[in-house]
């Protein structure tokens, strides 16, 4: 029976694992994708398997549309020759990138994907899940740091600096802006609580969703959320046109390609985040998920819905804007984001305790 | 003349937050992804050439089907960067075209080294040497970007000029001194 209980969450894990992965790599072709549509470029369009061309109509636009890119940009960081600065401090250069990749994954564990029978669908339900997954998502941190100092070169180093100071400035605000969405819901740090609370409607017809009724909450997380996962326009630590490439400038092959997947699990994992607290998660206004088998693949779809949704908002806004310099990185942080955090949860404390009084 | 001050006005409220702005800047890039692409792709499509497209030099032959290079060497001694060798030589006696021209035995042209000036076209007197609107070549080894004389007229085909110089020139040889 144990050993049921023991194979049934293996399974669970591992299709989370291969789930938020291929979501992962899939990412990396979306970007190119939404890159080349920006610029007015039709993107990676010729990686092929063999005889998918020769299916009628649909094999020719599954090639263009790159399907097969991620597979083959697999491959290559797979077969490249690994080499090794002479000049690198060996043990955390390998370290590093493993370092920056498994908190990624790890937060995933408490991330609730849907609900079945009003039951969260997670592979730990842990009432302090939101701490966990800021805990554990700054470690990532220490990859890039690590990768900056082992290198022992100069670029890295700076890029490990950038990317240590960016990450302190903008955890505080990002914890202080989602504690309003907490204090709603009682007290309690469990997400799968927080994203069942905003499915109720306001009035009977407002949706009670994060974004809806804290928007200023919503607004600085997603921008810590950005600077957080080193994406532009805060992408201090990798830099490319100050720092040739940052963190990774030693790094190549399959090392390169774990930072590569890491930093785009680290965007998957906060766009979920970002979806559970602020978008209502798999909850949709006015619609009711049936019981059973039913209800839970729709919640999942809708789920993922928005957080493909949310992704494709991270890479319009890459292709949009551009980099901050360093000094308004840090201004943006301490100077406007944190003060903003601040009052935005004094607001809302006064305004729940005020709305706890009269009902 | 009249100094034009431009005013510098301060940000409003709204312009500080940048809000606005990163929202046109979406708005914008939004509107580019649904664009028609500008991207030409270089295999299947090519770009439209222009007329006097200065492509590989190629040697050309008249409606008639005769080569219309007599190997005066011209080009060859004109050629900047000597990318041309020309070989020269009669005839062949049983040929009808014998006794009424010289002909190139052998005519190369070096594509690694010819820079498409079109100075041999230019200087040709008897327009048997024509650039055409190619523009990529490429080969596995050197002896292979040398090209040959049947290569070149492969490649340049048939010149639809109504000269006839060849037959003219027969007539005149057949006929005999005019004096």
């Amino acid at each position: 029976m144990d050993l049921l209980l023991f194979g049934e969450y293996l399974l669970k894990a591992l299709l989370m694992i291969f789930g938020v992965m291929s979501i992962a790599g899939y990412a990396v072709l979306v970007e190119r994708k939404v890159a080349g549509w920006i610029q007015m470029r039709p993107g990676p369009n010729r990686t092929s398997l063999p005889f998918i061309k020769y299916i009628p109509y649909i094999g020719i636009r599954l090639i263009r549309l790159g399907l097969f890119q991620p597979l083959a940009d697999v491959g290559k960081f797979v077969f490249k020759e690994e080499p090794m600065p002479g000049h690198v401090n060996k043990l955390y250069y390998i370290l590093a990138p493993c370092i920056s990749f498994i908190p990624a994954m790890t937060t995933m564990t408490v991330l609730p994907i849907g609900v079945f029978n009003d039951r969260p669908m997670v592979l730990a339900n842990l009432d302090i899940g939101i701490l966990f997954i800021l805990a554990v998502s700054s470690l990532g941190v220490y990859g890039i740091v690590l990768a900056g100092w082992s290198a022992n070169s100069k670029y890295p180093f700076l890029g490990g600096i950038r990317s240590s100071a960016q990450l302190i400035s903008y955890e505080l605000a990002m914890g202080l802006a989602i504690l309003p969405i907490f204090m709603w819901t009682g007290g309690t740090l469990n997400i799968f609580d927080a994203v069942q609370s905003q499915q109720h409607l306001w009035f009977g017809f407002i949706p009670h969703w994060g974004i809806i009724w804290q928007p200023l909450s919503a607004l600085i997380f997603l921008v810590a959320l950005f600077a957080e996962t080193n994406r532009l326009p805060f992408d201090m630590p990798e830099a490319e046109t100050e720092l040739v490439a940052g963190y990774n400038t030693e790094y190549g092959a399959f090392k390169f390609g774990i930072f590569f997947v890491a930093e785009y699990t680290h965007i998957v994992i906060g766009s979920a985040v970002f979806t559970l607290l602020f978008l209502g998660g798999w909850t949709l206004p006015y619609i009711d998920y049936p019981e059973g088998y039913i209800g839970a693949g729709l919640s999942v779809a809708v789920f993922l819905a928005k957080v493909f949704m949310l992704v494709f908002f991270f890479m319009w806004i890459r292709w949009t804007l551009p980099r901050f310099r360093y000094d308004q990185v840090m201004r943006l942080g301490w100077r406007v984001l944190l003060p903003l955090a601040i009052g935005n949860l004094i607001f809302y404390a006064i305004a729940i305790a005020i709305y706890e009084q009269f009902n | 003349m009249a100094v034009k001050v431009v005013e510098r006005k301060p940000l409003t409220w709204a312009e500080r937050t940048y809000l606005p702005q990163v929202a046109s800047g979406l708005r914008i890039t939004f509107r580019n992804m649904f664009k028609p692409h500008v991207t030409l792709e270089y295999p299947e499509e090519r770009p439209d050439i222009p007329a006097n497209y200065r492509g590989i030099p190629t040697l050309v032959k008249d409606p008639n089907g005769r080569e219309k290079c007599v190997s005066c060497q011209l080009c060859e001694f004109v050629c900047p960067p000597k990318a041309i060798r020309i070989t020269p030589g009669a005839i062949a006696d049983d040929s009808p075209n014998a006794h009424v021209e010289k002909a190139p035995q052998e005519f190369e042209i070096n594509m690694l080294r010819c820079i498409y000036c079109g100075l041999c076209q230019e200087v040709c007197p008897e327009e048997a040497i024509w650039l055409q609107n190619i523009y990529s070549f490429s080969g596995y080894t050197r002896e292979e970007m040398v090209f040959k004389k049947q290569k070149l007229y492969e490649i340049g085909g048939t010149l639809p000029d109504q000269h006839f110089k060849w037959d003219k020139k027969k007539a005149a040889a057949e006929h005999g001194p005019t004096h």
